[in-house]
């Protein structure tokens, strides 16, 4: 909504709240560098912002077609920004298929900028289209700016002697170029990042720097566009601020719970989308002596983990679905050896290889029950991008302080989504005390610590601790191999005693919204950024809602069950067939409803206030 | 020197109180016994011991040697050592695993233990039958042994471990025999010394399941007559009365009578430390061929490869070198970032 008009002669530049851009085009336009840096360049001014980037399986389909289409969408605002936006208000599409794939969310009298050069006979085939959607009057609803972006940036970098594929890889900044213009935004920090991206190519860093100048400069000079727009920065909470994704915020919280604990770091992993980012990352931090280790299998990548731990590092592997179900026999030997571990299961799309590159919730019950026997573990899932951070040494804080393996559920849009996050001073990370056993006097590989009932982590080297663990059932307190059908019982119940105990060390539930009334949504993950949005806006309405946010999903926050009996009804929104909801019902008897959503895609902030209208009427 | 203060251990420091499963008569005994006698003799602190196992009997070693054990699951052993090795490689890491364990379900670990060199000294109990599961065929079977699960025979090829073994750029491989006490330990001992991985294949008797499987070679005449042990540097001689050798033939290898013109000179000279496999990968092909002998002792120690372990930490020294050591505060203000005030 604007708020205010800046007339000049020609021009007109409108104050607004927020605007949501998608880039989209070809796998090979650079779509996701693109996103990037328009992200970037509005989180340094400060606004608040939520990115979606959304890429197919494929790492390069062929050109031009459907399934090689390409796109990432930032919304930012002078405000609180929960999600990536329901709807596009501006739409660049490099190609006809990105147009015909993307078109649907752009709004009515939506920005639209295309590039002209891309709309020939055979770029129509490969997107399936049967008439040209710039002649043909489909797109006389929104505000059409069909430029020949190929040609003008060939223009601009005529001089370099670059060849006619060099100089089209640079139209995406044209484009970029055009968008700094069209929200008033500096060039300033893209052009810091081309001069060290291109550091040893000079004439790519200056061929990228000209398309982008180019694509500014067309604006200015054609006056193509009658009005820009300006987006003040928002009002967050003072400090200092970066722009995150939820791996690399993952990636920082390892690292970070490493040196609270005073022991290294080892990550044992496969590569797998959308979880290869983590070991990306975590592989450059060898300064902070942190082990990465690109296993042969997942099954690998999990049992290095626990070699490590069992030799007195902070063992993690990371993974997505396929990769969990192919850990489980591991992870059921981690629960029974009870070494610390943590787990990360990027989830996305399934079954089997599903949807690699698109987000769902649905491994929940894998985490919770995908184990051969009785083998419960914490599971812990982070609601935002930054949260991942957090999460990161809540789970490595548990899984020391109770010597348990920790699956941490994070999905496909946490992983490559990024927002805004506050940097934390040192002095607010959580303390992560380690005690190695030590003293051979009394020692007992399984004799248990009275409150957390962790049995002691004595590592190998040391002296007169020498003991054997394994797999095998073994006899509480000595560890002896032991088959008797009553110590059987009593390790199986002391082992989810011992997970159990972990609910007295979280935080009880403080609903967000109202603390009773008329509904209650409860949710877990990446979820809580539409659902935050729809809160506010639904109560603004006058309707009285709260919303819980689980972080810990086993176990459970011991007052939920209170919590919940605050609220006429239940609504539990989930991006799976109905996971949570079971949980809860079967251990509540809550008659609550669920919203569901399978689509690999995240929900908007209108279908959750659709659903809540449903049901209060 | 550290063996100033170091204990003297006897063989009983590595028994444990628990009490042995194995099947009377198993061949596992015996290279428990002796494991624990070598490692008396190494001259590293008891604490540094670690010895990993998967699944089978062989498996169960780790409960009967009183070091540090785990027990883990089925094939994943040299995973875990892995993992133990990269965050401790100043311990002394065994995995005691079979031929199940090691060639089949861990089939994968174990090439790529043995191409990275981790140093790990694996013993692989080969009895060439699962005994665990009670009598089905494993990975070293002969071909068209009826068992359990193959009644008419089975139909795979068996793999050769050690050739697989050299295969997979192992840096050290070695067979012995359970009931060659003295081979056995010499070859324990040995392995220790390798700084990579070592990968022994131990013949293995199961009387239970597969009794006599290695007759041929343990018989008192088949011994003489069948194995030819491997002497670094002694020319390739076997026999009752040590009067038949190998020697090279164009690409290939031959048996032959000494005498008639043949002498000792004409024989392969035994080089443990050749720089390339092809001659062990020769050496371990021998025994499925006719006439041929069965190998034991060192077959390959190369000990020009580094370990996996310490290029990983010269990797890190060399960044914590150049950037000096991590910190915190500076990473998570890595990047662009920008500050609201209040």
């Amino acid at each position: 909504m604007p708020t205010t008009v800046i007339e000049t002669p020609h021009r007109k530049r409108e104050v607004i709240d927020k605007a949501v851009i998608r880039f989209c085009g070809d796998s090979g336009d650079g779509m996701q560098i693109t996103g990037n840096q328009f992200t970037n360049t509005v989180a340094l001014y400060g606004n608040d912002l939520a990115t979606f980037p959304d890429y197919p399986a494929e790492i390069r389909a062929p050109a031009g077609t459907l399934p090689g289409v390409s796109g990432f969408q930032v919304h930012f605002s002078s405000s609180d920004v929960y999600t990536p936006g329901d709807s596009v208000d501006a739409l660049v599409a490099m190609n006809p298929a990105a147009l015909k794939m993307n078109l649907s969310d752009l709004r009515k009298n939506g920005i639209l900028i295309v590039n002209l050069d891309a709309f020939e006979e055979t770029d129509l085939r490969k997107a399936q289209m049967t008439s040209n959607p710039l002649e043909d009057h489909s797109l006389d609803g929104y505000r059409l700016f069909a430029v020949e972006l190929t040609r003008l940036t060939r223009a601009a970098l005529q001089q370099l002697g670059l060849d006619a594929k060099s100089m089209d890889r640079c139209k995406n900044f044209f484009a970029l170029g055009m968008c700094y213009w069209l929200y008033n935004r500096s060039m300033e920090a893209t052009v810091r990042w081309i001069e060290d991206k291109f550091k040893s190519k000079p004439q790519l860093a200056q061929a990228n720097k000209l398309a982008l100048q180019a694509g500014y400069s067309y604006c200015e000079a054609t006056e193509a566009f009658y009005i820009s727009y300006e987006i003040p920065p928002a009002k967050l909470a003072p400090g200092v601020y970066r722009n995150i994704s939820g791996n690399t915020a993952l990636a920082l919280g390892f690292i970070a719970a490493s040196q609270k604990a005073g022991i290294p770091l080892f990550l044992g992993s496969y590569p797998i989308t959308p979880a290869s980012d983590i070991l990306h990352e975590l592989s450059q931090y060898k300064d902070f002596g942190v082990t990465t280790f690109q296993a042969e299998d997942e099954i690998a990548a999990i049992t290095s983990a626990i070699g490590a731990a069992y030799a007195g590092a902070l063992g993690i592997t990371t993974t997505s679905g396929p990769g969990m179900a192919l850990k489980t026999e591991a992870l059921g030997l981690a629960v029974a050896v009870e070494l610390p571990l943590v787990v990360c299961d990027i989830q996305r799309g399934g079954p089997s290889t599903g949807l690699p590159t698109k987000t769902e919730q649905a491994d929940l019950l894998q985490a919770l029950f995908g184990r051969n026997s009785e083998a419960p573990v914490p599971v812990i899932a982070p609601a935002t991008p930054g949260d991942c951070f957090w999460v990161a040494l809540e789970a490595s804080r548990i899984a020391i302080k109770h010597m348990v393996p920790v699956i941490i559920l994070s999905d496909g849009y946490l992983a490559n989504g990024a927002e805004p996050w506050k940097i934390p001073e040192i002095s607010e990370l959580p303390e992560i005390p380690v005690h190695f056993a030590a003293d051979p006097v009394g020692f007992q590989p399984y004799r248990r610590d009275p409150v957390t009932l962790a049995r002691p982590w004595a590592i190998p080297g040391t002296p007169g601790l020498e003991h054997r663990i394994g797999g095998i059932e073994k006899q509480d307190v000595t560890g002896n191999v032991n088959y008797d059908p009553l110590n059987h019982e009593h390790m199986v119940r002391a082992r989810a005693a011992k997970v159990e105990a972990v609910a007295d060390d979280i935080p009880e539930l403080v609903p967000e919204g109202d603390p009773s009334g008329e509904l209650l949504i409860v949710a877990w993950g990446s979820t809580h950024g539409p659902i935050t949005a729809a809160l506010k806006a639904q109560r603004a309405k006058g309707r009285r809602i709260g919303h819980v946010h689980l972080r810990h999903l086993n176990p459970l926050p011991k007052n939920l069950g209170e919590v919940m009996k605050g609220y006429e009804h239940v609504l539990v929104p989930e991006m799976n067939m109905g996971q949570l909801i079971m949980i809860l019902r079967a251990k509540f008897l809550v008659d609550a409803q669920g919203l569901n959503k399978i689509q690999g895609k995240p929900f908007k902030q209108s279908e959750i206030e659709s659903k809540i209208e449903e049901m209060l009427g | 020197m550290a063996t100033d203060t170091l204990p003297v251990y006897t063989k009983k420091d590595y028994q444990t109180d628990q009490e042995i499963r194995w099947c009377p008569g198993c061949g596992d005994y015996a290279i428990l016994s002796a494991t624990q006698s070598v490692f008396a003799e190494l001259g590293i602190p008891r604490e540094k011991f670690v010895i990993i196992s998967g699944i089978g009997c062989s498996s169960r070693f780790p409960y009967y040697m009183n070091t540090y054990g785990f027990h883990t699951i089925h094939g994943r052993a040299p995973a875990v050592a892995t993992g133990i090795k990269l965050v401790r490689p100043d311990l002394d890491v065994w995995v005691v695993t079979g031929d199940g364990d090691s060639l089949s379900i861990g089939g994968n670990h174990t090439i790529h233990m043995l191409r990275r060199n981790v140093g790990i000294k694996v013993l692989m109990f080969n009895n060439k039958i699962y005994g665990l599961t009670k009598g089905q065929y494993s990975p070293t079977s002969e071909m068209g042994k009826k068992t359990k699960s193959t009644p008419f025979g089975t139909a795979d090829r068996p793999f050769n471990p050690i050739a697989l073994a050299i295969g997979a750029e192992g840096t050290f491989v070695a067979r012995s025999v359970d009931v060659f006490q003295q081979h056995l330990k010499e070859t324990l001992k040995k392995a220790a010394a390798h700084k990579g991985s070592a990968y022994v294949e131990i013949l293995q008797n199961c009387n239970i399941f597969n009794d006599g499987a290695w007759e041929s070679i343990t018989e008192k005449d088949a011994r003489s007559e069948h194995v030819l042990q491997l002497e670094h540097g002694k020319p390739l001689i076997f026999g009752k009365n040590r009067d038949k050798g190998i020697r090279m033939a164009g690409f290939d290898l031959e048996v032959v009578q000494l005498g008639n013109g043949i002498t000792e000179k004409d024989l392969l000279v035994h080089d443990e430390h050749h720089p390339r496999a092809a001659y062990a990968f020769f050496l371990a092909h021998m025994e499925q061929r006719p006439g041929f002998p069965t190998p034991i002792g060192v077959l390959r120690a190369w000990e020009d490869l580094p370990r996996y372990e310490d290029v990983v930490a010269d990797q890190i020294q060399q960044v914590q070198a150049k950037r000096g050591k991590g910190d915190l505060g500076k990473l998570l203000r890595a990047g662009d970032t920008w500050e609201i005030r209040a």
